[in-house]
This record gives C-alpha cells, sequence and structure tokens, in this order.
C-alpha cells in the first residue's frame, strides 16, 4: 500500500509540471532555511562568516540533494524518456529525408511479414475448426508405390472393428452427382461419409439431427445433411427445410439437418451435400475408393496408432493376398492431410520475408550509423556537459523505438491491406478449398509476432548506434581532428553491414531465379502433347437410370460428330479424366504369364477414345492406336506409356504382352507404346500410365478434347452449344483450354506465386542493397574529403581516385556475393520440393545473379567515386 | 579527527521518525541536529540524504509537513507524525530492538564459546 501511495505521487509529479515546479521551489526554499539555520549555528560556535557559510555548503551539498530529491519527486525514467521522446521528435522532423526512408523502409518490411505470418499463422499454427483438431488424424493404405492410397469398404470395416487406439474410424469420399430438379438436371458435388463422421470430427447441425448410427447401411433410408450456404441460399433459412427431399443420381433423399456455416471439410471440398456411404459387405475388398478418419483415445499418440493399423493391416493384406497384398496403413494428423501441401511454400515466403526484415532492419541502421556519425560532435558536447554515457544510449534508443513503432504503426496497418490482396491473388476455386484461410486478420498470434519483429528491429536499429558510441569516441568527438579516425571505424562497420546485405539480398534474388526458372520449365515442360490449340469441356448425361454400353456409345459419338462438325474443329477425340489432373487413379494388375504381384504393379488408368492420341498429337512409339470400330464385343485391348513399359518390360517389347485385374476377367492385350503424357501434376513426375479403349468400357461422364484450327478460347461455347443442340439430354461444363488448364493448375499457380512473390522481395532486397552500398561509399568519399584532396594535390590522377573508390566498393561487393553464393546454395537446397528441374546450385542462375547484383552495386558506387574524381583539391584541402 | 559511523541504511528512517515523536513537530535541519547529538556526536549524517528520506517519509504517509516559524523567526518547513508514522514506528522499533537482540546472542555466543 505504501508503495503504490508512493507511486502514485511520483507519477503525478511526472505528469504535472506545475506541481513539479512548486515543489521545486518549496524545496529550494527549505534548502536556504537550512543553510541559513546552519549558518546562524556556525557563527554561534565561533566560526568567521565566510567560514560558517562554507562549512554549511559542504555539510549539505545543496546540488546533490536537489538531484536525489528530483529523482525521488518523480519516476526519473519516465520522465527524461518523455524528454528524450520530445528530443527524438524534434531530431527526426528536422531530418525529414532521412526518418522517411527509415520509417518506409520499415514499414514495408513489417507490412510485408505480418502479413505473410498472417497466412502461415492461418494454414499452419491455428488449429483446424473441429473438437480437438490435434487427436484428429487422416487414415489411408500404403502400397509399395506410396503411403497415401485408399481404402476399401471392407478393410474400413475391418480397421473400425479391430482397432485398439481410435475413440471412432469413420470413412468418407467426395463425388458428382446429377440433381433433379424442377428446373431440370445440374451436376453437383457431395460428400459421401460414414453415419458417425460429424461426431468424430465433433460437428453438430445447426438445425434438425445428425446421422444416426446404421444410417449408412444399404437398408437405410436415404438422407442428407445440408451446408449452410445451401439452406440459405435455396431454402431461405427456413426451419421447414427439415423433412424435404433432394434428388440426387435419381435417388430421393430426405433432409435431416443443416450443418454450421463454418464447417467446411478441405479434403472433400466446399460441398452442399452430405449423404452416408450405403455401402454393403458384398462389396469387392479390392476396389479401394474411400478415405478415412480417425479421433484418437486420450493417451494414444500417432505413432502408437500408426504401429497398430500397420499390424493391422497387414494381418488383413496376410487372409485376403489378392485384394490387398503389399498393404499397409497410414495415419497421418489431419493438420497435415489438410495443410502439408502448403507448408512448404508458404515457410518459403515466410523465411523471404524474414530476410528482407533483415535487410530492411540492417539499412535502418546503416542509416542510423551514418546518423550517428554526423551527430558525434553533439554527442561529445552532450557528454561534456554532464550527460552520462547511459542517458546519450538512451536517447539513441528513443530514437530507434520511436522510428520503429511508426514503422510498426504503418506496416501493421497496411498488413491488413496486403493480407487481402494476397488473398485475391488466389484463384477462387483454390480458395474456396482453403476454409482456413477465411478468418485471416488481426488476432493474437498476429499480434504478438508483431511484437517480436518490433522487439527485433528495435534492437537491430539501436544496438548498432550504441556500439558505435563508446565512451573514448565522446572524448574524441571534441577534438578537431577526432574525425578521420572515427571514419574508420564507421566505415569498418557500416562495411560489414553492407557485405550481410548484399549477402541476404544474394540469397533472395538467386531463390526468385530458381523459383522463375522452375516455373518456366515446368510451364514449357515436354508434356507428350501439344497443348496449343486444344479445347476441351466436360459432358455427362444427365439421365440418372443405368443405360446399356450401346446407349452410351450412342451419346459419346453424336456429341464428338458434332463438335467435329464444327467449322474451325480439325480433330476431336474424348477422354474420361484429362491430362494435367491433380491426382491419378490407380489400378493393379498382373502380367500374364508371370507371377502374380499385383501389390506392387501399379498404374494409372484412362480411358481414352481412338482419336484422343492423334487429337492431342502425341508420339506413337509402336504398335497402334485404338481402331474405330473396336467396341465391348472385340478382345479388349490397351495402350501403354513409355515409363509404363519400361519399368514393366524392361528390355522387351511389351507389344501383344497380356495383363489382367481380375482372374474373373478375360486378360487385356497391349497394342500399342504412346510417349509419356503428363496425366498428373505438372511438377510430379509422370507415373505408367494404361490407356483402355473409352468404346470398350463407356461412361456417361467424358471429356471432350477439340483441336482447333483458330484460338481454342473462342470455340469454347460454340462446342458447348453444338454439343447440347445435337444431344439435347446431356449437360457440359468446365470448359477450358488445354493452356488454361495447364496455368490455373494448383502446381503452376503455386510456381507463379511463389515465383512471383518471392522475386518481388528480391527487388526490394536488390533496391536495398543497392542503396546500403551507395550509402557505405557516399559516406567514406564525404569523409575522405582531405584525403583525396592530399592525394591530388601530390599528383593523383582524377582516375586513380576513382578507381581507389571503386576498388573498395569492388571488394565489398565481391566479399557479399561470395557469401550470398555460399548461403544461396544453402537455401535452394532447403526449398529444393519447391524447385522443378533445376537444382540449387544452378550455375547460370548464380551467375546471372551475381552479375546484376555485382553490376548494380558498382554502379551505385559509381557515382560517389566520379563525385571524388571530380573534387578540386584546392576546395577539398579546406574541407575540414 | 574522531572516527565517525555512517548511518546505516535503513536505520534513518526510523531515527527520523523517533526524533519527530520525541521532539514533536520540527524542521529539516532540526532533526539533523538532533539525530547528531542524540547519537552524541558519533554519528556523520548526511545531510544530503536526510532531505530525501523526508520526501519518501511523507510520500509513504509516515509524516507531514507544513510551513512555520522556526524559534528564531525563520521561515522553515515543520515536519510531524501522522497515525500511520506512529504506527510505523512502533513497528520498526520493535523489529530494529528484535534485531538487534539476535545478533546479540549471537555476539556473545561466540565469545562464550571461545
Amino acid at each position: 500500500m505504501k508503495g503504490l501511495r508512493r507511486l502514485c505521487l511520483r507519477l503525478a509529479g511526472l505528469f504535472s509540471s506545475d506541481r513539479r515546479e512548486r515543489e521545486a521551489m518549496e524545496f529550494d526554499e527549505e534548502m536556504q532555511s537550512h543553510l541559513a539555520m546552519q549558518v546562524e549555528d556556525n557563527l554561534r560556535a565561533g566560526m568567521t562568516a565566510a567560514q560558517a557559510r562554507r562549512e554549511a555548503f559542504m555539510k549539505l551539498d545543496r546540488e546533490k540533494t536537489r538531484q536525489v530529491r528530483r529523482e525521488g519527486g518523480t519516476v526519473v525514467l519516465l520522465e527524461s524518456l518523455m524528454q528524450d521522446l520530445r528530443f527524438a521528435v524534434r531530431q527526426l522532423s528536422k531530418n525529414r529525408g532521412f526518418a522517411f526512408t527509415t520509417i518506409l523502409i520499415l514499414s514495408l518490411g513489417i507490412c510485408t511479414n505480418i502479413a505473410i505470418f498472417s497466412f502461415v499463422d492461418a494454414a499452419l499454427i491455428k488449429p483446424l475448426p473441429y473438437a480437438q483438431p490435434s487427436r484428429l488424424v487422416g487414415l489411408n493404405e500404403s502400397t509399395p508405390m506410396g503411403p497415401q492410397f485408399n481404402l476399401s469398404y471392407l478393410d474400413y470395416l475391418d480397421w473400425k472393428r479391430m482397432n485398439k487406439s481410435f475413440s471412432a474410424v469413420e470413412a468418407y469420399d467426395g463425388g458428382g452427382f446429377l440433381r433433379t430438379t424442377a428446373q431440370g438436371v445440374q451436376p453437383v458435388n457431395a460428400g459421401v461419409v460414414g453415419d458417425g463422421f460429424f461426431r468424430a470430427m465433433g460437428v453438430r447441425p445447426v438445425l434438425g439431427r445428425d446421422f444416426r448410427d446404421g444410417e449408412d447401411l444399404p437398408s437405410a433410408p436415404r438422407t442428407v445433411l445440408l451446408s449452410y450456404a445451401m439452406w440459405q441460399r435455396e431454402f431461405g433459412g427456413r426451419s421447414d427445410v427439415l423433412g424435404q427431399t433432394v434428388t440426387l443420381d435419381g435417388k430421393p433423399n430426405e433432409v435431416i439437418g443443416v450443418l454450421p456455416k463454418s464447417f467446411i471439410f478441405e479434403p472433400v471440398g466446399p460441398v452442399d451435400y452430405w449423404m452416408t456411404l450405403h455401402m454393403s459387405m458384398a462389396m469387392d475388398r479390392g476396389e479401394h475408393d474411400l478415405r478415412g478418419i480417425g479421433r484418437l483415445k486420450d493417451g494414444v499418440s500417432v505413432a502408437a496408432a500408426q504401429a497398430e493399423m500397420q499390424g493391422i493391416a497387414e494381418g488383413i493384406a496376410k487372409q485376403y493376398p489378392n485384394e490387398d497384398g503389399g498393404r499397409g496403413a497410414t495415419v497421418t494428423p489431419l493438420t497435415e492431410v489438410i495443410v502439408g501441401n502448403m507448408r512448404p511454400i508458404l515457410l518459403l515466403l515466410f523465411s523471404g520475408a524474414v530476410l528482407l526484415l533483415l535487410i530492411a532492419c540492417v539499412n535502418v541502421a546503416s542509416l542510423l550509423l551514418v546518423r550517428t556519425e554526423s551527430r558525434r560532435r553533439e554527442m561529445a558536447v552532450r557528454g561534456a556537459l554532464g550527460a552520462s554515457r547511459g542517458r546519450l544510449v538512451r536517447q539513441l534508443v528513443t530514437e530507434g523505438v520511436l522510428l520503429v513503432a511508426t514503422g510498426a504503426a504503418i506496416g501493421g496497418a497496411s498488413a491488413l491491406w496486403m493480407m487481402q490482396v494476397l488473398l485475391r491473388l488466389i484463384p477462387e476455386g483454390m480458395r474456396s478449398n482453403m476454409p482456413y484461410l477465411n478468418g485471416l486478420g488481426w488476432n493474437e498470434h498476429t499480434a504478438a509476432f508483431l511484437g517480436l519483429v518490433v522487439l527485433l528491429c528495435v534492437v537491430l536499429s539501436s544496438v548498432t548506434p550504441m556500439l558505435r558510441l563508446r565512451l573514448a569516441d565522446l572524448q574524441a568527438g571534441l577534438a578537431e581532428g577526432g574525425r578521420s579516425s572515427a571514419g574508420t571505424t564507421w566505415r569498418r562497420m557500416g562495411a560489414n553491414l553492407v557485405v550481410v546485405e548484399l549477402c541476404m539480398a544474394m540469397v533472395l534474388l538467386v531463390g526468385a531465379g530458381l523459383l522463375g526458372k522452375s516455373f518456366y520449365l515446368m510451364m514449357h515442360s515436354d508434356l507428350g502433347l501439344r497443348p496449343e490449340r486444344l479445347a476441351m469441356m466436360r459432358v455427362q448425361t444427365n439421365e440418372t437410370g443405368d443405360l446399356s454400353e450401346a446407349q452410351k456409345m450412342q451419346t459419346v459419338r453424336q456429341a464428338l460428330d458434332a463438335v467435329r462438325a464444327l467449322p474451325g474443329v480439325e480433330s476431336a477425340g474424348m477422354a474420361w479424366g484429362l491430362p494435367v489432373a491433380s491426382g491419378s487413379n490407380g489400378v493393379t494388375f498382373k502380367i500374364v504369364g508371370r507371377p502374380d504381384k499385383r501389390s506392387v504393379n501399379q498404374s494409372n488408368i484412362k480411358e481414352v477414345g481412338a482419336n484422343f492420341f492423334s487429337t492431342v498429337q502425341t508420339q506413337l512409339l509402336s504398335g497402334r492406336y485404338f481402331a474405330e470400330d473396336e467396341d465391348e464385343t472385340k478382345p479388349h485391348v490397351i495402350v501403354v506409356n513409355q515409363t509404363f513399359a519400361r519399368k514393366y518390360f524392361p528390355g522387351e517389347d511389351p507389344l501383344n504382352k497380356q495383363i489382367s485385374w481380375e482372374d474373373t476377367q478375360p486378360p487385356v492385350t497391349i497394342v500399342g507404346v504412346v510417349r509419356d503424357i503428363h496425366e498428373g501434376a505438372l511438377d510430379a513426375p509422370v507415373q505408367p500410365a494404361l490407356y483402355e479403349d473409352f468404346a470398350q468400357d463407356s461412361q456417361t461422364d467424358f471429356h471432350v478434347i477439340a483441336r482447333t484450327a483458330g484460338p481454342p478460347k473462342a470455340m469454347l461455347a460454340s462446342m458447348a452449344e453444338a454439343v447440347k443442340r445435337s444431344v439435347p439430354h446431356v449437360l457440359t461444363s468446365d470448359e477450358e483450354t488445354m493452356v488454361e488448364r495447364m496455368a490455373t493448375s494448383r502446381a503452376a499457380y503455386l510456381h507463379r506465386s511463389s515465383a512471383w512473390l518471392v522475386g518481388g522481395f528480391a527487388g526490394i532486397a536488390l533496391l536495398l542493397g543497392v542503396v546500403g552500398i551507395y550509402g557505405v561509399v557516399a559516406y567514406s568519399v564525404s569523409q575522405r574529403t582531405r584525403e583525396i584532396g592530399v592525394r591530388m594535390a601530390l599528383g593523383a590522377q582524377r582516375s586513380e581516385v576513382s578507381g581507389m573508390i571503386l576498388r573498395e566498393a569492388g571488394w565489398l561487393v565481391l566479399v557479399g556475393v561470395l557469401l550470398g553464393v555460399v548461403c544461396s546454395i544453402g537455401a535452394g537446397r532447403l526449398m529444393g520440393s519447391l524447385l522443378f528441374g533445376v537444382s540449387a546450385w544452378d550455375v547460370s542462375t548464380l551467375i546471372a545473379v551475381a552479375l546484376v547484383l555485382s553490376s548494380s552495386a558498382m554502379l551505385a558506387s559509381f557515382l560517389p567515386a566520379a563525385r571524388a574524381a571530380r573534387l578540386d583539391p584546392v576546395v577539398a584541402l579546406r574541407a575540414e | 579527527m574522531s572516527e565517525k559511523t555512517d548511518v546505516l541504511q535503513g536505520t534513518l528512517a526510523l531515527m527520523v521518525l523517533k526524533t519527530i515523536e520525541m521532539m514533536g513537530p520540527m524542521h529539516g535541519y532540526g532533526i539533523a541536529r538532533r539525530i547528531e547529538q542524540t547519537s552524541g556526536d558519533a554519528l556523520s549524517l548526511n545531510y544530503g540524504t536526510l532531505y530525501p528520506a523526508l520526501l519518501k517519509l511523507e510520500q509513504e504517509g509516515a509524516i507531514r509537513s507544513e510551513w512555520g516559524v522556526s524559534e528564531n523567526n525563520r521561515k522553515a518547513k515543520f515536519y510531524s507524525l501522522t497515525g500511520a508514522g506512529r504506527k510505523q514506528l512502533e513497528q520498526e522499533a520493535r523489529n530494529w530492538e528484535q534485531t538487534t537482540a539476535i545478533l546479540a546472542r549471537f555476539l556473545t555466543a561466540t565469545g562464550g564459546k571461545a
């Protein structure tokens, strides 16, 4: 209590200057009366008047008492802080250019960092919006091909039954359905889940009820949960939606509930309908088409669950070698499943932003250093007038804090705007799949991060000038000749800083170069087909009943003929699934006449029409394409790609070899080998692929691909129109050109955006680095004016003078660039997973960047060097 | 020159409070002189520390001050004890007695053994 009361009084003393003055006056009066009394006493004791006064003064030491009293009267630290602050504001407003540059650099660095960090936070730090998300895992089967393969329904049931690690195991899948409404039929996407899925996720419907146990059995009545958005859009948010019917794929589903607004499950995407599996025990164990989630029991770790599930899966594999041979289990934290693919790119951008911030800080530090240098006299005078060293240092820190705080305020405010800009850079389709980005903005994490950044900036930007201000220098600063020696010190420190700056700029530039090159190589990589002038669209029949093969092929032919008949279409083919897809459709097979190795023989499978290969203009390496008249009545044939041939028939001719996937079905014969077509993601290696003849296993959902004579974009609308006109019972969607498909694919987007963003950082870094070296050299020249004058007076040529300056700058650049090369290679290795077709030590990128950086740095130092050469020795000698 | 002991840290406040209690309202110089006299001039009181100590006590509410006129007709600031100050004095005096008693016991104990 006493302490508090005292603090309040002291704080009051701090803020009220009236009170402060009154108290000071009173105190002086008190001292006066004290002295007077003492003098009287001394006189009485027999001293002379002068002696009495002197004794009294010595005994009291008025100055010191006054000082101690003042410090007791207010909180001294705060008081002098406010003084420092006022002084700093005055100083900075006198040096507008300096203040403006520093604050601009800082706010740029802070803004970028906060914006990028908010993405990192949203994607990687913030927990997923499900109950206890850290206990949720994704479940997959592993195969010799990789760890993330689908579960079959029967495997899922066994996993669910046998495990002891999970309180819940549920399966899910997503897919396309046809929805019948009064207006007609439209394709929609829906999620299909086990009945306990939402309970396992900890999600409760906001209206109606969840699926009940047993509701995912084939015998259960069909029910559907709607998304919140759908409920608002089509049912106006009314509660009478419950009990209504939604017809999907011709089957009526009763609406039993509405999911919360915030609910989205990224692996399935933003869908409006959630139904139950309705799969039966009679299903084939070999049909792997589900994915799973599990909720770990308390105290069970992911690793323990992984070990248990692996054991269970191996047991199942032993029991059903034909269906599950070689399969294991993969347990992955759900966070990893959902944001795992974003991690490398976000970490890359984040490191880029941090590097940029460091460069910004270094730049600010060197700017402050230059200023300290020119304020040496001021500091020395203040020191001589009694300012303690701590007090001077505090002044410098205050200035640093003021700069950083202003920068942080501006940077923090513009970070919000920057986040929106970055968010808008993500294509709409991709963003709706990143629900975690919805709450982007200020939160406690970003605020804490801002605090950290500010702290870093303050330390970096005030410690440097502090180091510079040693007490010894203070005295030297007063001496007239003190300048030149101080100049050397500054040159050494400033030089070190600029080397660091150049090195970091180099790292960013090389990073941007490598990413840009990766992106270019990826977009120009050999797809195994000619992507120009390809127009594509998806066609599906809106008939929900079962169609015969002949009926299906009839639809396909009509659609194809309609497209072919269009003027401007050179050829047209069709396929089920398009090249440059995000995933692959795997199938296991055995080679006839060899031991059954279905557990390891795996291939991507595609169904294409006879004209597909000639339309996309791939290259036939041997054998033949499908014939027009091959249909389901003829023996089944397949075409394989080069990788397939090389992997499964090394050193052999694959033609006329036979493979089969089911013992019950007749084998199929390989009739042709084509060049590798890039079926998967652009940045993924080509997998073995086999192409079935669409005519022998047709679908009601397929893509039409046309090679056009003119620009393909212009043909998309007329193609869709022509198909709908000639085949009324189909729906067309997803019209796009091949070049668009490549450019908008996820891989292209990720590479493009990282290349652009890192490129932007690198640009700023280059600018800052160049400004930095200009500053160092210009300052060095200005400090050495006299020396240059002497040299010239003694006969040095102008070219020698500028050569001397340039040589010094050259050393700095050389050291910076060499260090940069080493660091860049290290950094390049760290981002190896984001590179495509280039290695971390890509010589051409390194050389190009080194040239760009060193030439711009030398250019920046050339200006002051030329100014040095133009100096008039007479003027220069008078300079100090 | 006689050896003079410096005032122990923390004991000055106690001395000031006790002096004011005994003498009634008093000005700074008077307090200082009184402390020196009471100690039989064995203590060297640095006047520079007296006034901050007075300020601190006043801020804590143990004493209050008012301007008045001294015995020699001089304007001076007089310090007097508040209720809280009286309590503080009692408390600190007790503490001090305890401390010295303990210390004394220590010192005699060591001497007895030797």
